[in-house]
Protein backbone atom coordinates (compact mmCIF):
# COMPACT_ATOMS: atom_id res chain seq x y z
CA UNK A 1 0.00 0.00 0.00
CA UNK A 2 3.18 2.40 1.30
CA UNK A 3 4.39 1.93 -2.57
CA UNK A 4 0.93 2.82 -4.41
CA UNK A 5 0.82 6.11 -3.03
CA UNK A 6 4.61 6.58 -3.12
CA UNK A 7 3.86 6.23 -7.39
CA UNK A 8 0.34 8.06 -6.83
CA UNK A 9 2.78 11.38 -5.82
CA UNK A 10 5.55 10.07 -8.12
CA UNK A 11 3.16 9.78 -11.40
CA UNK A 12 0.52 12.46 -12.33
CA UNK A 13 -2.28 9.46 -13.52
CA UNK A 14 -5.22 10.90 -15.68
CA UNK A 15 -7.45 7.68 -15.92
CA UNK A 16 -10.61 8.79 -18.58
CA UNK A 17 -7.83 10.06 -20.90
CA UNK A 18 -5.84 6.62 -19.68
CA UNK A 19 -2.20 9.36 -19.15
CA UNK A 20 0.36 9.13 -16.89
CA UNK A 21 3.41 11.85 -16.53
CA UNK A 22 6.31 11.16 -14.56
CA UNK A 23 8.09 14.43 -14.33
CA UNK A 24 10.51 13.40 -12.34
CA UNK A 25 12.04 11.45 -14.39
CA UNK A 26 15.79 11.85 -15.43
CA UNK A 27 18.28 9.46 -17.44
CA UNK A 28 20.91 8.09 -14.46
CA UNK A 29 23.76 8.79 -16.94
CA UNK A 30 23.13 9.97 -20.49
CA UNK A 31 22.68 6.84 -22.94
CA UNK A 32 25.44 5.83 -24.70
CA UNK A 33 23.91 4.37 -27.77
CA UNK A 34 20.53 4.45 -29.23
CA UNK A 35 18.98 1.27 -28.04
CA UNK A 36 20.17 1.71 -24.55
CA UNK A 37 17.73 5.16 -24.77
CA UNK A 38 15.27 3.35 -26.26
CA UNK A 39 15.44 0.32 -23.76
CA UNK A 40 15.27 2.84 -20.68
CA UNK A 41 12.46 4.98 -22.24
CA UNK A 42 10.76 1.57 -22.80
CA UNK A 43 10.72 0.00 -19.02
CA UNK A 44 9.69 3.97 -18.10
CA UNK A 45 7.17 3.96 -20.01
CA UNK A 46 6.39 0.10 -18.85
CA UNK A 47 6.08 1.26 -15.32
CA UNK A 48 3.67 4.45 -16.16
CA UNK A 49 1.25 2.53 -17.85
CA UNK A 50 1.11 -0.32 -14.73
CA UNK A 51 0.64 2.60 -12.71
CA UNK A 52 -2.34 3.21 -15.08
CA UNK A 53 -3.53 0.19 -15.40
CA UNK A 54 -3.26 -0.49 -11.34
CA UNK A 55 -6.14 2.43 -10.82
CA UNK A 56 -8.08 1.02 -14.03
CA UNK A 57 -8.38 -3.05 -13.40
CA UNK A 58 -9.32 -1.67 -10.11
CA UNK A 59 -12.39 -0.12 -11.21
CA UNK A 60 -15.94 -1.64 -10.49
CA UNK A 61 -16.31 -3.72 -13.85
CA UNK A 62 -19.57 -5.64 -15.11
CA UNK A 63 -18.68 -8.92 -16.91
CA UNK A 64 -19.96 -8.90 -20.76
CA UNK A 65 -19.35 -11.33 -23.84
CA UNK A 66 -16.89 -9.74 -24.67
CA UNK A 67 -14.80 -9.07 -21.62
CA UNK A 68 -15.04 -6.77 -18.50
CA UNK A 69 -15.97 -3.23 -19.13
CA UNK A 70 -15.39 -0.78 -16.84
CA UNK A 71 -16.93 2.87 -16.17
CA UNK A 72 -14.05 5.79 -16.85
CA UNK A 73 -14.06 8.91 -14.73
CA UNK A 74 -13.96 11.86 -16.46
CA UNK A 75 -10.99 12.83 -17.67
CA UNK A 76 -8.96 15.65 -15.37
CA UNK A 77 -6.37 17.04 -18.34
CA UNK A 78 -8.24 20.18 -19.36
CA UNK A 79 -7.77 20.77 -23.40
CA UNK A 80 -9.47 23.06 -25.98
CA UNK A 81 -12.62 22.70 -27.23
CA UNK A 82 -13.06 21.94 -31.23
CA UNK A 83 -16.01 24.45 -31.27
CA UNK A 84 -17.54 27.17 -29.48
CA UNK A 85 -20.44 25.91 -26.84
CA UNK A 86 -23.76 26.42 -28.15
CA UNK A 87 -25.07 29.35 -27.83
CA UNK A 88 -28.82 30.08 -26.71
CA UNK A 89 -31.30 30.55 -29.74
CA UNK A 90 -32.80 33.91 -29.38
CA UNK A 91 -36.56 34.13 -28.95
CA UNK A 92 -39.13 34.69 -32.42
CA UNK A 93 -40.98 37.72 -32.33
CA UNK A 94 -43.88 35.87 -32.03
CA UNK A 95 -42.20 33.95 -28.47
CA UNK A 96 -41.33 37.94 -27.36
CA UNK A 97 -45.10 38.67 -27.83
CA UNK A 98 -46.27 36.05 -26.17
CA UNK A 99 -44.46 36.10 -23.60
CA UNK A 100 -45.48 40.08 -23.14
CA UNK A 101 -49.24 39.04 -22.88
CA UNK A 102 -48.91 35.65 -21.04
CA UNK A 103 -49.93 33.61 -24.26
CA UNK A 104 -48.97 29.97 -23.27
CA UNK A 105 -48.55 27.32 -25.75
CA UNK A 106 -51.47 24.13 -25.53
CA UNK A 107 -51.64 21.22 -26.93
CA UNK A 108 -54.34 20.53 -29.53
CA UNK A 109 -55.84 17.50 -30.55
CA UNK A 110 -54.56 16.17 -33.85
CA UNK A 111 -57.90 15.04 -34.64
CA UNK A 112 -61.86 17.29 -34.69
CA UNK A 113 -64.86 16.58 -34.92
CA UNK A 114 -66.31 17.91 -37.84
CA UNK A 115 -70.25 19.17 -37.87
CA UNK A 116 -70.83 19.18 -41.64
CA UNK A 117 -69.42 16.03 -41.92
CA UNK A 118 -70.60 14.06 -38.84
CA UNK A 119 -66.91 12.71 -38.68
CA UNK A 120 -63.60 12.86 -36.89
CA UNK A 121 -60.99 14.55 -39.26
CA UNK A 122 -57.62 16.04 -39.02
CA UNK A 123 -56.78 19.51 -37.79
CA UNK A 124 -54.16 20.18 -40.91
CA UNK A 125 -53.33 18.45 -44.11
CA UNK A 126 -55.31 16.30 -46.39
CA UNK A 127 -59.22 16.05 -45.78
CA UNK A 128 -58.95 18.24 -43.12
CA UNK A 129 -61.92 20.46 -41.23
CA UNK A 130 -62.77 23.00 -42.33
CA UNK A 131 -61.43 23.19 -45.54
CA UNK A 132 -61.83 26.34 -48.03
CA UNK A 133 -61.22 24.01 -51.16
CA UNK A 134 -64.71 21.81 -50.02
CA UNK A 135 -67.01 24.95 -50.18
CA UNK A 136 -67.92 24.91 -54.11
CA UNK A 137 -70.62 27.45 -53.94
CA UNK A 138 -69.50 31.08 -52.16
CA UNK A 139 -72.63 33.36 -51.88
CA UNK A 140 -72.49 36.56 -53.20
CA UNK A 141 -72.15 39.67 -50.57
CA UNK A 142 -73.44 43.11 -50.74
CA UNK A 143 -69.89 44.35 -50.53
CA UNK A 144 -68.52 42.21 -53.54
CA UNK A 145 -67.07 44.14 -55.90
CA UNK A 146 -68.23 42.67 -59.54
CA UNK A 147 -65.57 41.21 -61.80
CA UNK A 148 -63.86 39.91 -59.17
CA UNK A 149 -63.53 36.25 -59.08
CA UNK A 150 -64.06 35.06 -55.18
CA UNK A 151 -62.35 31.86 -55.68
CA UNK A 152 -59.06 33.34 -57.62
CA UNK A 153 -59.43 35.94 -54.50
CA UNK A 154 -59.13 33.00 -51.86
CA UNK A 155 -56.39 31.28 -53.36
CA UNK A 156 -54.56 34.86 -53.29
CA UNK A 157 -55.13 35.66 -49.73
CA UNK A 158 -53.89 32.10 -48.79
CA UNK A 159 -50.52 33.15 -50.67
CA UNK A 160 -50.14 36.67 -49.75
CA UNK A 161 -50.25 34.15 -45.99
CA UNK A 162 -47.94 31.68 -46.74
CA UNK A 163 -45.72 34.66 -48.31
CA UNK A 164 -45.91 36.94 -44.72
CA UNK A 165 -44.74 33.57 -42.94
CA UNK A 166 -41.91 33.16 -44.85
CA UNK A 167 -40.90 36.35 -44.53
CA UNK A 168 -41.54 36.34 -40.72
CA UNK A 169 -39.58 33.08 -40.66
CA UNK A 170 -36.44 34.74 -42.44
CA UNK A 171 -36.46 37.87 -40.21
CA UNK A 172 -36.41 35.35 -36.86
CA UNK A 173 -33.60 33.25 -38.62
CA UNK A 174 -31.67 36.47 -39.33
CA UNK A 175 -31.90 37.58 -35.47
CA UNK A 176 -30.74 33.89 -34.89
CA UNK A 177 -27.31 34.16 -37.29
CA UNK A 178 -26.47 37.21 -35.28
CA UNK A 179 -26.69 35.76 -32.05
CA UNK A 180 -24.47 32.50 -33.63
CA UNK A 181 -27.77 30.38 -32.96
CA UNK A 182 -28.58 29.52 -36.63
CA UNK A 183 -29.49 25.91 -36.56
CA UNK A 184 -27.17 23.95 -37.59
CA UNK A 185 -29.11 22.62 -41.04
CA UNK A 186 -30.20 26.03 -41.70
CA UNK A 187 -27.69 28.19 -44.14
CA UNK A 188 -28.91 32.10 -45.13
CA UNK A 189 -27.42 32.53 -48.58
CA UNK A 190 -26.97 35.69 -50.24
CA UNK A 191 -29.01 35.95 -53.46
CA UNK A 192 -28.27 37.54 -56.71
CA UNK A 193 -31.52 39.48 -56.64
CA UNK A 194 -31.37 43.06 -55.02
CA UNK A 195 -33.09 44.50 -51.89
CA UNK A 196 -36.28 46.01 -52.89
CA UNK A 197 -36.23 50.00 -53.50
CA UNK A 198 -32.77 50.13 -53.95
CA UNK A 199 -31.67 50.32 -57.94
CA UNK A 200 -29.62 47.55 -59.48
CA UNK A 201 -25.89 49.11 -60.21
CA UNK A 202 -25.51 49.02 -63.79
CA UNK A 203 -22.53 47.19 -65.27
CA UNK A 204 -19.49 49.41 -65.68
CA UNK A 205 -18.21 49.19 -69.69
CA UNK A 206 -14.55 49.27 -69.67
CA UNK A 207 -13.04 51.87 -72.19
CA UNK A 208 -11.66 49.13 -74.98
CA UNK A 209 -15.34 47.53 -74.71
CA UNK A 210 -16.92 51.21 -76.06
CA UNK A 211 -14.25 51.92 -78.77
CA UNK A 212 -15.03 48.11 -79.98
CA UNK A 213 -18.71 49.57 -79.95
CA UNK A 214 -17.76 52.20 -82.12
CA UNK A 215 -15.84 50.62 -84.76
CA UNK A 216 -18.88 48.14 -85.09
CA UNK A 217 -20.77 50.90 -85.93
CA UNK A 218 -18.76 52.37 -88.05
CA UNK A 219 -18.27 48.99 -90.03
CA UNK A 220 -21.51 48.29 -90.69
CA UNK A 221 -21.87 51.30 -93.20
CA UNK A 222 -21.41 50.56 -96.61
CA UNK A 223 -18.37 53.01 -96.70
CA UNK A 224 -16.98 51.69 -93.65
CA UNK A 225 -17.80 54.67 -91.64
CA UNK A 226 -15.75 56.71 -93.80
CA UNK A 227 -18.18 59.45 -94.29
CA UNK A 228 -19.71 59.51 -90.87
CA UNK A 229 -19.71 62.36 -88.48
CA UNK A 230 -16.80 62.28 -85.73
CA UNK A 231 -17.34 63.28 -82.19
CA UNK A 232 -15.51 65.49 -81.12
CA UNK A 233 -12.27 63.42 -79.36
CA UNK A 234 -13.24 60.23 -81.17
CA UNK A 235 -10.50 57.72 -82.71
CA UNK A 236 -10.40 56.26 -85.63
CA UNK A 237 -12.00 52.86 -85.96
CA UNK A 238 -9.34 50.14 -85.21
CA UNK A 239 -9.62 47.78 -87.94
CA UNK A 240 -9.41 49.67 -90.93
CA UNK A 241 -9.17 48.91 -94.69
CA UNK A 242 -10.22 45.52 -96.59
CA UNK A 243 -11.57 42.61 -95.49
CA UNK A 244 -11.03 40.83 -98.22
CA UNK A 245 -8.23 40.18 -100.67
CA UNK A 246 -10.35 40.41 -104.39
CA UNK A 247 -7.47 38.90 -106.90
CA UNK A 248 -7.48 41.33 -110.30
CA UNK A 249 -6.76 39.75 -113.25
CA UNK B 1 -31.80 39.51 -50.53
CA UNK B 2 -31.80 36.72 -48.17
CA UNK B 3 -32.52 32.81 -48.97
CA UNK B 4 -33.09 29.55 -46.07
CA UNK B 5 -31.19 27.03 -47.49
CA UNK B 6 -32.30 23.71 -45.80
CA UNK B 7 -30.85 20.40 -46.78
CA UNK B 8 -32.57 18.65 -49.51
CA UNK B 9 -32.17 15.14 -47.78
CA UNK B 10 -32.36 13.59 -44.64
CA UNK B 11 -28.74 12.28 -45.21
CA UNK B 12 -27.41 16.09 -45.65
CA UNK B 13 -29.18 16.94 -42.70
CA UNK B 14 -27.54 14.60 -40.28
CA UNK B 15 -24.39 15.34 -41.76
CA UNK B 16 -24.81 19.32 -40.88
CA UNK B 17 -25.81 17.99 -37.49
CA UNK B 18 -22.78 15.86 -36.63
CA UNK B 19 -20.84 18.88 -37.42
CA UNK B 20 -22.40 21.60 -35.55
CA UNK B 21 -20.90 22.58 -32.03
CA UNK B 22 -22.50 20.28 -28.92
CA UNK B 23 -22.01 20.67 -25.50
CA UNK B 24 -20.18 17.00 -25.73
CA UNK B 25 -17.95 16.89 -28.43
CA UNK B 26 -17.16 14.27 -30.39
CA UNK B 27 -13.82 13.17 -30.89
CA UNK B 28 -11.15 15.88 -32.65
CA UNK B 29 -10.50 14.22 -36.51
CA UNK B 30 -6.87 14.75 -37.65
CA UNK B 31 -6.39 16.42 -40.94
CA UNK B 32 -2.75 14.69 -42.38
CA UNK B 33 -1.32 16.75 -45.50
CA UNK B 34 2.39 18.12 -46.91
CA UNK B 35 3.51 21.11 -49.02
CA UNK B 36 5.34 21.00 -52.35
CA UNK B 37 8.34 19.14 -51.15
CA UNK B 38 8.63 16.10 -48.66
CA UNK B 39 11.67 13.51 -48.10
CA UNK B 40 10.66 10.08 -48.03
CA UNK B 41 11.50 9.96 -44.08
CA UNK B 42 8.64 12.42 -43.84
CA UNK B 43 6.02 11.01 -46.38
CA UNK B 44 6.44 7.90 -44.54
CA UNK B 45 5.99 9.51 -40.97
CA UNK B 46 2.92 11.10 -42.29
CA UNK B 47 1.86 7.78 -43.81
CA UNK B 48 2.13 5.85 -40.55
CA UNK B 49 0.61 8.80 -38.62
CA UNK B 50 -2.41 8.19 -40.83
CA UNK B 51 -2.07 4.38 -40.09
CA UNK B 52 -2.42 4.99 -36.84
CA UNK B 53 -5.10 7.64 -36.32
CA UNK B 54 -7.05 5.43 -39.32
CA UNK B 55 -10.80 6.48 -38.61
CA UNK B 56 -10.45 9.64 -37.51
CA UNK B 57 -7.82 11.33 -39.49
CA UNK B 58 -8.07 12.01 -43.65
CA UNK B 59 -4.85 12.18 -45.47
CA UNK B 60 -4.69 14.57 -48.45
CA UNK B 61 -1.99 13.38 -51.07
CA UNK B 62 -1.71 16.45 -53.53
CA UNK B 63 0.89 19.34 -52.80
CA UNK B 64 -0.20 22.20 -51.01
CA UNK B 65 1.84 25.29 -52.31
CA UNK B 66 -0.38 28.43 -50.36
CA UNK B 67 0.39 26.62 -46.81
CA UNK B 68 2.78 28.33 -44.66
CA UNK B 69 0.91 27.81 -40.98
CA UNK B 70 3.78 30.00 -39.18
CA UNK B 71 3.43 33.48 -41.72
CA UNK B 72 0.40 35.38 -42.17
CA UNK B 73 -1.76 34.68 -45.00
CA UNK B 74 -0.30 30.90 -45.27
CA UNK B 75 -3.01 29.77 -43.19
CA UNK B 76 -5.95 30.50 -45.48
CA UNK B 77 -6.05 27.22 -47.65
CA UNK B 78 -5.45 25.45 -43.94
CA UNK B 79 -8.66 26.85 -42.09
CA UNK B 80 -10.88 25.75 -45.14
CA UNK B 81 -9.36 22.66 -45.62
CA UNK B 82 -10.05 22.35 -41.61
CA UNK B 83 -14.03 23.54 -42.16
CA UNK B 84 -14.39 20.99 -45.09
CA UNK B 85 -13.17 17.77 -44.21
CA UNK B 86 -14.43 19.21 -40.05
CA UNK B 87 -11.00 18.40 -38.91
CA UNK B 88 -9.53 20.29 -35.93
CA UNK B 89 -5.62 18.94 -35.52
CA UNK B 90 -3.75 18.89 -38.30
CA UNK B 91 -0.40 17.35 -39.39
CA UNK B 92 1.71 19.18 -42.03
CA UNK B 93 5.23 17.98 -43.55
CA UNK B 94 7.21 20.10 -45.18
CA UNK B 95 11.09 19.52 -46.62
CA UNK B 96 12.97 22.64 -46.86
CA UNK B 97 16.76 22.95 -47.11
CA UNK B 98 16.63 25.32 -44.27
CA UNK B 99 14.16 23.03 -42.22
CA UNK B 100 14.42 19.13 -43.18
CA UNK B 101 12.04 16.86 -42.23
CA UNK B 102 10.02 19.40 -40.94
CA UNK B 103 6.38 18.37 -39.10
CA UNK B 104 3.95 21.16 -38.15
CA UNK B 105 1.50 19.26 -35.52
CA UNK B 106 -1.57 22.27 -34.77
CA UNK B 107 -4.99 22.41 -33.27
CA UNK B 108 -8.03 25.10 -34.75
CA UNK B 109 -10.65 26.20 -32.47
CA UNK B 110 -13.61 27.01 -34.77
CA UNK B 111 -12.19 26.41 -37.94
CA UNK B 112 -9.23 28.85 -36.96
CA UNK B 113 -5.50 28.68 -36.20
CA UNK B 114 -5.80 28.19 -32.40
CA UNK B 115 -1.67 26.93 -31.72
CA UNK B 116 1.45 25.60 -33.23
CA UNK B 117 4.24 23.33 -32.72
CA UNK B 118 6.86 22.53 -35.16
CA UNK B 119 9.05 19.52 -35.18
CA UNK B 120 12.12 18.41 -37.14
CA UNK B 121 11.74 14.26 -37.22
CA UNK B 122 15.43 12.44 -36.75
CA UNK B 123 16.50 9.13 -36.34
CA UNK B 124 13.00 7.74 -37.67
CA UNK B 125 12.15 4.14 -37.53
CA UNK B 126 9.45 3.04 -39.63
CA UNK B 127 6.69 0.40 -38.24
CA UNK B 128 8.22 -2.05 -41.09
CA UNK B 129 11.33 -2.40 -39.72
CA UNK B 130 9.80 -3.76 -36.71
CA UNK B 131 9.73 -7.43 -35.92
CA UNK B 132 7.57 -8.83 -33.57
CA UNK B 133 4.81 -11.20 -33.19
CA UNK B 134 1.72 -9.94 -35.19
CA UNK B 135 -0.80 -11.76 -32.59
CA UNK B 136 -0.14 -8.43 -30.27
CA UNK B 137 -0.04 -5.98 -33.48
CA UNK B 138 -2.76 -3.26 -31.73
CA UNK B 139 -6.07 -2.96 -33.46
CA UNK B 140 -7.15 -0.22 -35.57
CA UNK B 141 -8.77 2.58 -33.37
CA UNK B 142 -8.28 0.98 -29.69
CA UNK B 143 -7.57 3.51 -26.96
CA UNK B 144 -4.35 3.96 -26.20
CA UNK B 145 -2.44 4.64 -22.65
CA UNK B 146 -0.04 7.91 -23.34
CA UNK B 147 2.92 8.03 -21.18
CA UNK B 148 5.16 11.36 -21.03
CA UNK B 149 8.57 11.64 -19.14
CA UNK B 150 11.05 13.49 -18.05
CA UNK B 151 11.09 17.05 -16.10
CA UNK B 152 11.34 19.11 -19.56
CA UNK B 153 7.37 18.46 -20.10
CA UNK B 154 6.76 20.36 -17.29
CA UNK B 155 9.40 22.96 -17.02
CA UNK B 156 10.06 24.12 -20.89
CA UNK B 157 7.27 25.67 -22.37
CA UNK B 158 7.87 24.52 -25.92
CA UNK B 159 7.72 20.19 -24.41
CA UNK B 160 4.77 21.38 -22.01
CA UNK B 161 2.66 22.57 -25.54
CA UNK B 162 4.03 19.38 -27.69
CA UNK B 163 2.54 17.34 -24.37
CA UNK B 164 -0.86 19.23 -25.15
CA UNK B 165 -0.79 18.75 -28.25
CA UNK B 166 0.49 15.47 -28.66
CA UNK B 167 -2.54 14.19 -25.85
CA UNK B 168 -4.45 15.75 -28.47
CA UNK B 169 -3.72 14.20 -30.87
CA UNK B 170 -3.34 10.44 -29.66
CA UNK B 171 -5.96 10.16 -27.00
CA UNK B 172 -9.04 9.85 -29.51
CA UNK B 173 -12.33 10.11 -28.22
CA UNK B 174 -13.53 10.23 -24.78
CA UNK B 175 -15.39 7.37 -23.78
CA UNK B 176 -17.68 6.38 -20.34
CA UNK B 177 -17.15 2.31 -20.85
CA UNK B 178 -13.64 0.75 -21.71
CA UNK B 179 -13.01 -3.23 -22.75
CA UNK B 180 -10.34 -4.10 -20.40
CA UNK B 181 -9.48 -6.54 -23.08
CA UNK B 182 -9.32 -3.77 -25.91
CA UNK B 183 -6.48 -2.35 -24.37
CA UNK B 184 -3.54 -2.79 -27.16
CA UNK B 185 -1.30 0.11 -27.61
CA UNK B 186 0.50 2.51 -25.54
CA UNK B 187 2.43 5.91 -26.85
CA UNK B 188 5.88 6.86 -24.84
CA UNK B 189 6.93 9.96 -25.21
CA UNK B 190 10.19 11.32 -22.83
CA UNK B 191 11.98 14.06 -23.07
CA UNK B 192 15.68 13.73 -23.56
CA UNK B 193 16.62 16.73 -23.57
CA UNK B 194 14.97 20.46 -23.67
CA UNK B 195 14.64 20.63 -27.41
CA UNK B 196 14.34 16.91 -28.57
CA UNK B 197 11.82 14.17 -27.41
CA UNK B 198 11.87 10.56 -28.06
CA UNK B 199 8.24 8.88 -29.37
CA UNK B 200 7.98 5.39 -29.98
CA UNK B 201 4.65 3.39 -30.32
CA UNK B 202 4.48 -0.18 -28.13
CA UNK B 203 1.82 -2.85 -28.05
CA UNK B 204 0.94 -4.27 -24.84
CA UNK B 205 1.07 -7.65 -23.61
CA UNK B 206 -1.16 -8.26 -20.75
CA UNK B 207 0.83 -11.44 -18.49
CA UNK B 208 -0.83 -12.63 -15.33
CA UNK B 209 0.32 -11.44 -12.25
CA UNK B 210 -1.69 -13.15 -9.68
CA UNK B 211 -3.90 -10.29 -8.57
CA UNK B 212 -6.45 -8.71 -10.54
CA UNK B 213 -3.93 -6.31 -12.02
CA UNK B 214 -2.10 -8.04 -15.06
CA UNK B 215 1.64 -6.91 -15.31
CA UNK B 216 2.02 -5.61 -18.48
CA UNK B 217 4.46 -5.70 -21.06
CA UNK B 218 5.68 -3.28 -23.66
CA UNK B 219 7.00 -4.15 -27.12
CA UNK B 220 7.88 -1.62 -29.56
CA UNK B 221 6.17 -2.05 -32.80
CA UNK B 222 6.79 1.41 -34.45
CA UNK B 223 7.02 3.98 -35.71
CA UNK B 224 9.42 5.07 -33.46
CA UNK B 225 11.15 8.70 -33.79
CA UNK B 226 12.85 12.21 -32.22
CA UNK B 227 10.85 15.41 -32.43
CA UNK B 228 13.20 17.99 -32.56
CA UNK B 229 11.47 21.10 -31.47
CA UNK B 230 11.66 24.12 -33.92
CA UNK B 231 9.58 27.30 -33.94
CA UNK B 232 5.98 27.32 -32.09
CA UNK B 233 3.17 29.81 -31.09
CA UNK B 234 1.02 29.68 -28.36
CA UNK B 235 -2.81 30.33 -28.26
CA UNK B 236 -3.67 34.08 -27.49
CA UNK B 237 -4.84 34.06 -24.37
CA UNK B 238 -8.09 35.38 -25.29
CA UNK B 239 -8.95 32.66 -27.42
CA UNK B 240 -7.56 30.16 -24.77
CA UNK B 241 -9.89 31.43 -22.27
CA UNK B 242 -12.53 31.17 -25.01
CA UNK B 243 -11.51 27.17 -26.19
CA UNK B 244 -11.38 26.03 -22.33
CA UNK B 245 -14.98 26.50 -21.46
CA UNK B 246 -16.41 23.78 -20.38
CA UNK B 247 -20.37 23.47 -19.57
CA UNK B 248 -20.97 22.46 -16.27
CA UNK B 249 -24.67 20.65 -16.52
CA UNK B 250 -24.61 17.55 -19.00
CA UNK B 251 -27.03 17.19 -21.56
CA UNK B 252 -29.62 16.08 -19.58
CA UNK B 253 -31.60 13.22 -21.24
CA UNK B 254 -35.00 12.76 -19.67
CA UNK B 255 -35.13 9.29 -18.40
CA UNK B 256 -38.73 8.08 -19.31
CA UNK B 257 -40.67 5.19 -17.27
CA UNK B 258 -37.94 4.58 -14.93
CA UNK B 259 -38.09 4.64 -11.47
CA UNK B 260 -36.29 4.13 -7.94
CA UNK B 261 -37.97 2.02 -5.42
CA UNK B 262 -36.34 1.93 -2.04
CA UNK B 263 -36.91 -1.82 -1.79
CA UNK B 264 -37.06 -3.36 -5.50
CA UNK B 265 -34.42 -1.25 -6.22
CA UNK B 266 -34.39 0.50 -10.34
CA UNK B 267 -37.85 -0.06 -12.21
CA UNK B 268 -39.34 0.00 -15.33
CA UNK B 269 -42.80 0.31 -17.15
CA UNK B 270 -43.10 -1.08 -20.54
CA UNK B 271 -46.11 -0.49 -22.78
CA UNK B 272 -47.03 -2.97 -25.05
CA UNK B 273 -49.62 -1.65 -27.99
CA UNK B 274 -52.89 -3.78 -28.16
CA UNK B 275 -52.78 -6.58 -30.74
CA UNK B 276 -55.20 -6.48 -32.88
CA UNK B 277 -54.90 -9.30 -35.13
CA UNK B 278 -58.02 -8.21 -37.54
CA UNK B 279 -56.93 -4.97 -38.26
CA UNK B 280 -53.28 -6.24 -38.96
CA UNK B 281 -51.99 -3.98 -42.28
CA UNK B 282 -52.54 -6.01 -45.73
CA UNK B 283 -50.05 -5.46 -48.07
CA UNK B 284 -52.01 -2.85 -50.12
CA UNK B 285 -51.99 -0.58 -47.52
CA UNK B 286 -47.99 0.42 -47.41
CA UNK B 287 -46.99 3.42 -46.50
CA UNK B 288 -45.87 4.80 -49.53
CA UNK B 289 -49.08 4.42 -51.64
CA UNK B 290 -50.51 7.12 -51.90
CA UNK B 291 -53.94 7.55 -49.44
CA UNK B 292 -56.03 8.85 -52.35
CA UNK B 293 -55.14 6.21 -54.50
CA UNK B 294 -55.40 3.66 -51.76
CA UNK B 295 -58.92 4.90 -51.00
CA UNK B 296 -60.40 4.62 -54.61
CA UNK B 297 -58.68 0.90 -54.80
CA UNK B 298 -60.54 0.26 -52.41
CA UNK B 299 -63.87 1.39 -53.24
CA UNK B 300 -63.42 0.00 -57.05
CA UNK B 301 -62.84 -3.45 -55.46
CA UNK B 302 -66.08 -3.17 -53.35
CA UNK B 303 -67.82 -2.11 -56.21
CA UNK B 304 -66.57 -5.08 -58.06
CA UNK B 305 -67.17 -7.21 -55.53
CA UNK B 306 -71.04 -6.20 -55.50
CA UNK B 307 -71.14 -5.93 -59.53
CA UNK B 308 -69.78 -9.82 -59.50
CA UNK B 309 -72.27 -11.01 -56.79
CA UNK B 310 -74.94 -9.80 -58.86
CA UNK B 311 -73.92 -10.98 -62.47
CA UNK B 312 -73.89 -14.09 -60.49
CA UNK B 313 -77.38 -14.19 -59.15
CA UNK B 314 -78.26 -13.31 -62.69
CA UNK B 315 -76.08 -16.29 -64.20
CA UNK B 316 -78.47 -18.72 -61.44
Amino acid sequence: MDMDMETDQIYQIDVGNLLAFNPNHRFSSAPSSREELVKECVTEGTKLVQAIADTLFNLPSTETNDGPLVQLPPPTTKLPREKHLPRPKPPTKWEEFALKKGIQKRKKDKIVYDETTDKFKRRHGYDRVNDDNDIPIIEAKASDEPGEDPFAKRLDDKKKRVGKQEKNRLENLKTAAKAGALPSHVQLAVTGLPISGTKTQPKKIGKEALGDVAGLAATSTASGGKFDKKLPGEKPPKKQGKHHKVIHR
Amino acid sequence: MMEIRTPKTHKAKRVLEKRAPKLVENGKKTLILHGTKTSATLSSVLMELYRLKKGGAIKYSRRNENIRPFESGGETSLEFFSQKTDCSIFAYGSHTKKRPDNLVLGRMYDHHVYDLIEVGIENFKSLLSFSYDKKIAPHEGSKPFICFTGEGFENVPELKQLREVLTDLFRGEVVDNLNLTGLDRAYICSAVSPTKVFLTHCAIKLKKSGTIVPRIELVEVGPSMDLVIRRNRLPNEGLRKEAMKSSKDKPKKKVKNVDQDDVLGKRGRIFIPEQEVGKTPLPDKSKGVKRERREGKLKKKNKEAGSASKKHKESE
